[in-house]
């Protein structure tokens, strides 16, 4: 890629990287939520490897980081889910105190809940893009 | 009529995986299928003169549309990405070892 | 008409989804592809679901990507013809207008487009707000009325990549 792609995509990717964790965390106040905000962080890193090639994006995050990631967002999700057995009578009980609505910290645990699935989705899909590159890529035998 | 334009959609990417003999072609044609799945499960909630589900400040109890089926389709979308990923994983198997995407040439189950 | 809108939105859908299936190179296909992701998105928008607009559009440019990827891995770039082309067409051609007919009759049951049922989603649109305290209703739908759907749902995408990981594994293999 040329010299304008690869500086311009390495201003703009931290900002996209802002939009989606404000996507996760406002996601019970406007539309969105967990799953297009993990959507938009893993597409962030899609465009570091893209137009830097993947040594860049390699050095920012690895994929077996990006596994991790996927499944500490499952545990943070299922932790959640049963702590609502332990504190009330069943799963997946909301158990923090729900605010006033409209509000930040309103909703119970639906923040954090976003907040797992975020972390999910966005390391799944990264990690299976990354294994893709690197397989299309060992097998052409040339770097990129 | 809007519904059944909607499976007119569902019937072209079922034609395509039923015709096409490049595999690339019939993902293609998964692909198509599971738009028009989407797009009518959202028509079925529909309710017209309705607004978005979101409660904004000072309106209490507006007209909402069906929020029951958006949550469906939002897990349906982001599955069907994943489902994606992993077809096209086995593709680019199937082609490391065939050297072809030509199904009618894919057919001995070397060990 | 009122919904006209809708009208050329699906008539455009149906018409990039007819050429990406008989277009013979890849690469437009995979362009036509991304015009029928793209018109969905608008026609989300038009009957009032933000969220999943926002969700369609970002998942498509990734879905190019991965596509784009697949197709250029093959010396290949156009389809391919195959020997009884004619009479496969010839089998499938009726199937599909039979398919059509008993579809025309079975669409035309349904509730009419515009005025759907709701018997379950009153009570979450009333009670939404009060016992969840998100103003969104799809998200406390998604995490607090359904949560269940939702666990499965986390569990689906973990499978889904776990599959793909162990296609795309090169130790571990042997011989090759």
């Amino acid at each position: 890629m040329t010299l304008i792609v690869k500086v311009i995509a390495r201003v703009v990717s931290p900002l996209i990287m802002v939009f989606g964790i404000y996507m996760i965390l406002h996601g019970h106040l406007s539309p969105g939520g967990g799953f297009p905000g993990g959507v938009i962080i893993a597409s962030a890193f899609v465009l570091l490897t893209l137009s830097s090639g993947k040594e860049v994006a390699y050095q920012k995050l690895k994929e077996s980081t990006a596994a991790v990631m996927e499944s500490v967002g499952a545990l943070i999700f299922l932790i959640l889910a049963v702590l609502g057995t332990i504190f009330g009578g069943w799963f997946f009980l909301n158990f923090l105190p729900k605010g006033e609505p409209l509000r930040l910290l309103s909703g119970g645990f639906i923040p954090l809940c976003n907040i797992g699935v975020g972390l999910k989705v966005g390391g799944g899909i990264f990690a299976v893009f990354l294994t893709l590159i690197l397989f299309r890529l060992s097998e052409k035998g040339e770097g990129d | 009529m809007l519904f059944f334009l909607c499976f007119a959609l569902f019937l072209i990417g079922l034609y395509c995986v039923l015709i096409k003999k490049n595999l690339l072609k019939i993902v293609m044609g998964i692909i198509i299928m599971e738009y028009s799945v989407n797009l009518f499960l959202i028509m079925v909630g529909y309710k017209a003169g309705a607004v978005a589900p979101i409660v904004t400040a000072g309106v209490e109890k507006a007209n909402f549309v069906d929020p029951l089926p958006q949550a469906l389709v939002i897990t349906a979308i982001v599955i069907g990405i994943a489902t994606l990923a992993l077809m096209v994983a086995l593709c680019m198997r199937v082609y490391d070892r065939y050297k072809t995407f030509d199904i009618t040439k894919i057919r001995r189950l070397r060990g | 008409m009122p919904e006209i809108e809708l009208y050329l939105l699906i008539t455009l859908m149906i018409v990039g989804a007819l050429v990406a299936v008989h277009t013979r190179y890849l690469i437009s296909a995979v362009i036509s592809l991304a015009v029928v992701g793209m018109a969905l998105a608008v026609a989300f928008l038009y009957m009032q679901a933000p969220d999943i607009a926002i969700t369609q559009i970002v998942v498509e440019v990734l879905a190019l990507v991965i596509l784009i990827i697949a197709v250029s891995i093959g010396k290949e770039v156009m389809d391919i013809k195959g020997k009884w082309e004619i009479l496969a067409i010839g089998v499938t051609a009726p199937f599909v207008v039979i398919f059509a007919l008993f579809a025309y009759r079975a669409t035309s049951q349904l509730p009419p487009f515009g005025s759907p049922l709701m018997t379950v989603s009153q009570h979450y649109v009333q009670e939404g707000l009060k016992q969840t305290g998100s103003a969104n209703l799809v998200t406390s739908i998604l995490l607090d009325f359904r949560a269940y759907d939702t666990l499965g749902e986390a569990t689906i995408l973990f499978t889904a990549i776990l599959g793909a990981f162990a296609v795309l594994r090169k130790i571990g293999r042997k011989g090759k």
